[in-house]
């Protein structure tokens, strides 16, 4: 089996879909602080109603018991399958088919929550979301629901004015895919470290040189001859 | 077409259907109805066919990765799907949850039975030897529970002089969050392979025997059982139905049978979920009784009266509700 934190899924579109699934460190802190959420909201009840005497504490006690139980039922089925924590974090909850997570499925992954913190700091559930290939805690297996990311990063794309050549040698998908991502990143890299890269593809030319054609023939691929 | 036409023809396309999304995402399922969306299926359509043609072309990753996700965000809002809550609820509670508890009746009768079992035990023990309750139950609890449940000075059950109604609402937040609680970890207990839900319904059932064995040898019955005997019906039968529903998950992983083990869970979790709606139901039901008639004095004869009542209905609702007509659970 591949391990891979991408699952992809075919719509009824026929288009594939693809997943990237979130693991335990993204969650754990999204759980976080929705645990901070959840604290400040309960001292808020608390303060509100304290005055109130035994009815106070009846109120609070059945807050504790909302806040536990209901607090992400109600945010994942009502708000997209986001916890303000889950929605903080960038991370959603959906069915395994890619679906929107329906009130039922969140509930079951809810109510087996005391499972996957069995023994002790969601020790279970770790274990669980490690061994599953789809980062699923026990909850999320009973509920067919997983942890996907769902930040949507614009594109931007600047055309600049420089030539643009046509590639001499012949070109196939992997190495356009190759060359695209390398015009991605390449902001993330040293100007040397760019020389470095863009001579494994032109060895016979000095690393400015090997740069600046490897940067024009990319420029053609996106747009083409000039 | 190189990526830049691509991405200069379609882009308001792309632009626009953000708008929408954003739209949707910000409102509530039932109201969207108020939003103009005949271009959104339309524009949906369109995106996934340019996504694949992107992948086809080997366009940019960064491209392909932002036309999956925007369709992502897309699939999420077209197959959002939440129907009207309240014919379900009626309907469940005339037909889905009794149906459901009779579908599983096997784990249910183990549950019941561990749980009987180990109040008959206990309660047996602690008669014959009364020291035994000291093996259940620490001196402090006990001397709490003795003072509960004291016999007024004229020996009737009058036990609650002076409660007023402000601790009606105490002790009603207290029973929600105490005993709602404790039938939903049952019921995630049984996921361990239902080690968890056989251990709540024993240690469960030997307090309940030892509490009531004790009371007994200390003369303190009548207030005890005229206090427990209306709100037992749904809190003692709800305790029980969690744990069955949490052995018929531990089960299914046990013994997934034709299933793979993961789908075994799947169909276990949605099969015994209509159980947990209504063992939520029946707590909150037992905490109204519990906290505002259980603690009211009345003659004996009344307050058994309603007791028997409430066993005798619930029982007959969970044996014969539903019998007729198919309901979805």
């Amino acid at each position: 089996m591949l391990i891979d934190e991408r699952l992809e899924i075919e719509t009824p579109e026929g288009t594939l879909l693809t997943l990237s699934l979130a693991g335990p460190i993204p969650r754990a802190m999204a759980y976080g602080i929705d645990l901070l959420i959840r604290l400040i909201i309960f001292a808020i009840i608390a303060f509100l109603v304290g005055a109130f005497g035994n009815v106070g504490t009846g109120m609070i006690l059945i807050s504790l018991f909302l806040l536990e139980w209901f607090y992400p039922t109600l945010f994942e089925a009502l708000r997209n399958g986001q916890t303000p924590g889950k929605k903080f974090m960038g991370i959603a909850v959906v069915h395994s088919n890619g679906t929107p997570l329906s009130f039922n499925g969140s509930l079951i992954r809810n109510l087996l929550r005391t499972a996957d913190a069995f023994p002790l700091f969601y020790l279970l559930g770790f274990i669980s979301t490690l061994v599953s290939p789809r980062f699923q805690r026990l909850g999320d297996m009973a509920a067919n629901s997983v942890v996907i990311h769902v930040e949507n990063a614009p594109t931007a794309v600047k055309p600049d004015e420089s030539t643009a050549t046509a590639p001499d040698w012949p070109l196939n998908r992997d190495d356009q895919l190759a060359l695209l991502a390398f015009q991605e990143r390449q902001a993330q890299f040293s100007e040397p470290r760019q020389q470095e890269l863009a001579q494994l593809a032109y060895p016979e030319l000095s690393p400015s040189l090997a740069l600046q054609r490897l940067k024009a023939v990319t420029r053609y691929l996106m747009e083409g001859a000039r | 077409m190189k990526q830049i036409q691509f991405e200069h023809r379609y882009r308001p396309v792309w632009e626009s259907l953000e708008d929408q999304l954003k739209q949707l995402e910000a409102i509530r399922v039932n109201r969207r109805k108020a939003l103009p969306l005949n271009q959104f299926v339309t524009d949906y359509r369109q995106l996934c066919h340019q996504l694949a043609l992107a992948r086809e072309r080997g366009y940019s990753l960064e491209l392909q990765q932002y036309l999956n996700n925007l369709v992502l965000r897309a699939h999420r809002q077209l197959y959002r799907y939440n129907p009207p809550l309240a014919d379900r609820i009626g309907d469940f509670l005339a037909r889905g949850f009794p149906q459901a508890v009779r579908r599983q009746w096997r784990w249910h009768m183990v549950s019941a039975l561990s749980f009987v079992l180990s109040i008959a035990l206990v309660w047996i023990l602690v008669q014959q030897q009364p020291d035994m309750v000291y093996t259940v139950l620490d001196e402090n609890s006990l001397t709490d529970i003795e003072m509960m449940y004291q016999p007024g000075e004229d020996g009737s059950g009058d036990i609650h002089e002076g409660r007023g109604g402000d601790d009606d609402v105490m002790m009603f937040g207290y029973y929600i969050k105490n005993n709602i609680g404790i039938a939903f970890r049952t019921f995630a207990g049984g996921l361990l392979l239902g080690v968890g839900a056989i251990i709540v319904m024993l240690f469960n059932g030997s307090f309940f025997g030892a509490i009531a064995a004790h009371l007994i040898n200390v003369g303190g019955d009548q207030p005890f059982f005229t206090f427990v005997i209306a709100h037992g019906a749904p809190e003692l039968t709800a305790i029980v139905l969690a744990g069955g529903a949490g052995l018929r998950l531990g089960w299914a992983i046990i013994a997934p049978g034709p299933y793979t083990r993961l789908n075994a869970l799947r169909l276990a979790a949605k099969d015994s979920l209509p159980t947990m709606y209504g063992v939520f139901a029946l707590l909150l039901l037992a905490a109204f009784i519990e906290a505002f008639w259980s603690p009211r004095d009345f003659e004996p004869v009344v307050k058994y009266s309603v007791g028997a009542a409430c066993w005798g209905l619930l029982y007959l609702y969970l044996l014969f509700g539903g019998r007729h007509g198919t309901g979805k659970g």
